[in-house]
């Protein structure tokens, strides 16, 4: 028996990471791996980093596997599967003394410790070397005590539809030929996986569901009434349009794919004007090109749902990974005075459910109302319990027009006049992007300007009102605040778990425009604010401060396209409190 | 002609911004009298607009209105009628807002085929803006921008719409109103998309392309098979005298309406559609797996 080399030291999770080209079938391992680990009864968590290519460069996916509920990533790496030369290069700096690597030592050619797995001569012998992505799925499977009967069963499922019945054989085949491969390495003692003991199974999480921001975005929007999405594909927002195309037949919705970003708005505008509920997907420079279109909408006063899944910029930037940086873009955009709302959702649930929201109030205030995500949400997901249907009929804020009917209709409660669309009632529904009088016709009697501008911006009173209060996570006697908004939730929550103090907390804002007036006793409160945003200027203190008069000095920034990792945000967050000494 | 039903869409007490002598108010006219003969009420009617002195067309009609932003007509305008097939939806602008600005919706709009009529008041000058060259002036026309004459070659919208097999397509001088109102009223019953480009002089800023001018630069085409595309892009591009009338149609093809699932399964508007929840709940439940 040789001698144990290799020992994977765990905190209260494993990190696997696969690295290798585009196109070697990273995705593939990803979704099998996650959906039988969950099967088998774990709390998983997947994100990826990826080069904007179709095929070559270094991509990497990290999946955390628990037996707690796990939704942020981590810099360390606890399991490291290369898949080509590159790729020990490509996270070297993730790299620590228990790390272990397990690949095909003959194509890595490095001087690290690897553990030899010859996944391409297995597949091989099984017939084909593209086998060699499932056998690293069983490996891996199997090094984790995962159920193979349930890895079997969701193999045979996931491939049934699309392949031939020998094909699903080899691939079973390969599955079980990885799985035999760890309890040889665990037999020959290569690698002490021994028994997890804090990894333990529950058939609780059998029943989770597994789906991505994008997937939650489109299910919310479709739960939000969504019927007409146009848009023009641009990484990380075309995931939501294909989504929603994919289930076009069963929801009844238009998924038109427009010559540009500008066709696409004035399609989704044209839209919500004859009845329907409509939304655009875009990414920075996309909807750069929108925002004609957007203060279009908000002369007309018509209802529009933005999804903006952030990117870094400028221009074409990084495109296919994440920021948070055009939070001021979109708070700005669009010449004008006129209201609009801007939701940040921190984690699937809140993406599914803030969709729904968006629609809503779209509808009732006239107004747009953006989402504003980022490639990593896009692309992470993790277990969540459930997402539940609405039960009641979605609202419509629409009228059956008289005679008589005047669209902009002055005098009404904040500002809003009753929305009627053409083909539904006797009257004539008429909307200009010139400055209009009540019929919507154009004017410029400067005294009808002052009431018209007066009536679109009278909304905001009632905007502020119903913003939604920001979320409070740990102790409500907190000496220290943690400040995220969007996506950095649970990263930041995991980095205050593991830091364990007392006296922290963290405030997070699902909505960031307009902000609550509750959040003023909340940032009040601290003795010290740390704001943590995904950008290089911390656009959401600035806006803080502009929307609450207090400023947060405190910073911590991430700008280089990936998102935080926990454990080193814990880092982060230590030295700032101990920088400042308790200062705000 | 049923003079007496225009009225219908005249819209009352409003007095146009257009220059005295604008061809805009012939075809203002034209539309008036081609919906009234089509015995459309205002209420089935939608025009869409983007901005210039043309698209101001549907503030001096009774008839819904979406006046939109300058280039844009298209899109919207297609998106109205895929929600709702039953109105009669048009897009309605000037030569630089639908040939230059909104010139790619242009190309992708006939290439969708949605069932509507897109009018295109076409004086080879920018009014609004005060007098600069358009898309479809003249090379050598001298401007305020353009100081040394045009020097780039101008679009053919209806050659171009040919190439394109777009189902519908038509040019026609407002000089000849009757001619005009057919040629609208054809295009509104036309199933599927269709350009009609209207000639109309600017008597403020093109002195070369006036009344005169395209009356004796113009003739209507006599004894043309609009079902040959060969021959209708002959004649399209034809110099020095211009065609007029329908050049090419092509009938069969489907609407975009037509192809869009939406309306196949279910007929009920968009308005009173509501949410398949249990296709929803089954659909999250398909992500356990």
């Amino acid at each position: 028996m040789k001698k144990v080399i290799s020992q994977i030291t765990l905190e209260q999770d494993i990190s696997i990471v696969l690295c290798g080209e585009a196109g070697q079938g990273i995705q593939t391992v990803e979704q099998l791996l996650t959906r039988m680990l969950k099967l088998s009864g774990y709390y998983v968590f997947a994100t990826k980093e990826y080069m904007s290519r179709v095929r070559g460069g270094s991509n990497s996916t990290q999946i955390r596997v628990s037996s707690k509920p796990i939704q942020a990533p981590v810099s360390r790496i606890d399991l490291l599967i290369p898949l080509d030369k590159e790729a020990i290069n490509h996270v070297s700096s993730r790299l620590g003394e228990r790390t272990i690597i397990i690949g095909d030592q003959e194509k890595l050619d490095t001087d690290k410790k690897v553990i030899n797995v010859s996944f391409l001569k297995m597949a091989q012998e099984i017939g084909k070397a593209i086998y060699a992505n499932i056998i690293a799925v069983g490996l891996l499977l199997g090094l984790l005590e995962g159920d193979i009967k349930a890895g079997r069963v969701f193999l045979k499922d996931y491939f049934t539809q699309k392949k031939k019945e020998e094909f699903v054989a080899d691939n079973i085949k390969a599955l079980e030929r990885g799985y035999q491969e760890a309890k040889r390495l665990i037999e020959e003692n290569l690698v002490q996986v021994g028994s997890f003991p804090h990894l333990k199974k529950s058939s609780k999480v059998e029943n989770n569901l597994l789906l991505n921001g994008a997937e939650a975005i489109g299910l919310g929007a479709i739960a939000g009434g969504c019927n007409f999405i146009s848009s023009y594909p641009m990484s990380p927002s075309t995931g939501v349009l294909v989504f929603l195309a994919q289930y076009a037949h069963d929801f009844n919705i238009i998924a038109e794919q427009a010559e540009d970003e500008i066709s696409a708005i004035n399609m989704a505008i044209g839209a919500w004007y004859a009845g329907a509920r409509a939304m655009v997907t875009t990414s920075g420079g996309g909807f750069s090109l929108m925002t004609e279109g957007l203060s279009l909408a908000g002369m007309i006063e018509s209802p529009l749902v933005i999804h903006l899944a952030q990117r870094p910029g400028p221009a074409t930037g990084l495109p296919t990974r994440t920021e948070q940086g055009d939070l001021h873009l979109a708070l700005y955009a669009g010449h004008g005075e006129f209201p609009r709302i801007i939701l940040a959702p921190g984690n699937i649930e809140e993406a599914y459910q803030l969709m729904q929201k968006a629609f809503y109030w779209a509808d009732q205030y006239q107004i747009p109302v953006f989402i504003l995500t980022d490639q990593y949400t896009m692309d992470t997901y993790y277990n969540i319990e459930r997402l539940s249907v609405p039960q009641e009929e979605t609202v419509r804020f629409i009228i059956k027009t008289d005679y008589d009917y005047q669209r902009y209709k002055l005098g009404g409660k904040d500002g809003l006049s009753p929305r009627g669309i053409p083909g539904f009632g006797e009257g004539l529904v008429r909307v200009d992007s010139d400055e209009h009088d009540e019929m919507g016709l154009i004017t410029e009697d400067m005294s009808i300007r002052n009431r018209m501008v007066e009536k679109r911006n009278a909304k905001w009173h009632q905007l502020k009102k119903e913003a939604l209060i920001p979320t409070l996570t740990g102790t409500k006697d907190y000496r220290v605040l943690c400040v995220g908004w969007g996506s950095t939730y649970y990263i930041i929550k995991e980095a205050l778990d593991r830091l364990d103090k007392p006296d922290m907390a963290l405030l997070h804002f699902q909505q960031v425009y307009p902000i609550s007036e509750a959040s003023i006793d909340f940032l009040k409160r601290a003795k010290q604010i740390i704001s943590i945003e995904n950008n290089y200027s911390g656009q959401f203190s600035q806006l803080l401060e502009m929307q609450t008069g207090i400023s947060i000095r405190s910073r911590i920034l991430k700008y280089d396209g990936l998102p935080f990792y926990a454990d080193e945000l814990a880092e982060e967050i230590k030295d700032v409190i101990e920088e400042n000494g308790g200062q705000k | 002609m049923k003079e007496k039903d225009a009225i219908n869409f005249k819209q009352q007490g409003i007095k146009p911004a257009w220059c005295p002598g604008c061809g805009n108010f012939l075809i203002l006219k034209a539309l008036q009298q081609a919906l009234a003969e089509l015995s459309l009420k205002p209420q089935q009617v939608v025009v869409v607009s983007g901005i210039g002195q043309a698209a101001k067309t549907p503030q001096y009609l009774n008839v819904h209105m979406f006046n939109g932003l300058h280039g844009r007509a298209l899109p919207p305008a297609t998106a109205i009628k895929a929600c709702n097939p039953l109105l009669t939806v048009i897009a309605e602008g000037g030569d630089g807002d639908m040939y230059g600005e909104g010139g790619n919706h242009f190309l992708h709009t006939i290439r969708r085929n949605p069932d509507l009529t897109h009018l295109v008041h076409n004086n080879m000058v920018y009014g609004l803006t005060k007098g600069q060259a358009s898309p479809t002036s003249e090379p050598g026309f001298k401007t305020p921008v353009q100081v040394d004459g045009v020097i780039s070659e101008p679009i053919n919208p209806v050659a171009l719409a040919i190439s394109l097999d777009a189902s519908f397509v038509a040019r026609t001088f407002c000089g000849n109103l009757e001619q005009t109102v057919e040629i609208i009223k054809k295009a509104i019953r036309h199933p599927g998309y269709a350009l009609v480009d209207i000639f109309q002089p600017c008597v403020t800023f093109n002195k070369i392309n006036t009344f005169k001018w395209f009356q004796e630069h113009t003739y209507f085409l006599e004894g043309h098979d609009v079902h040959d595309r060969n021959q209708a892009f002959l004649r399209a591009t034809e110099t020095g005298k211009l065609p007029l009338g329908i050049f090419y149609q092509h009938e069969k093809k489907k609407t975009f309406e037509q192809k869009l699932t939406v309306h196949q399964e279910q007929k009920t508007p968009f308005l009173s559609r509501s949410i398949n929840r249990e296709r929803l709940e089954e659909l999250i439940k398909t992500r356990q797996f």
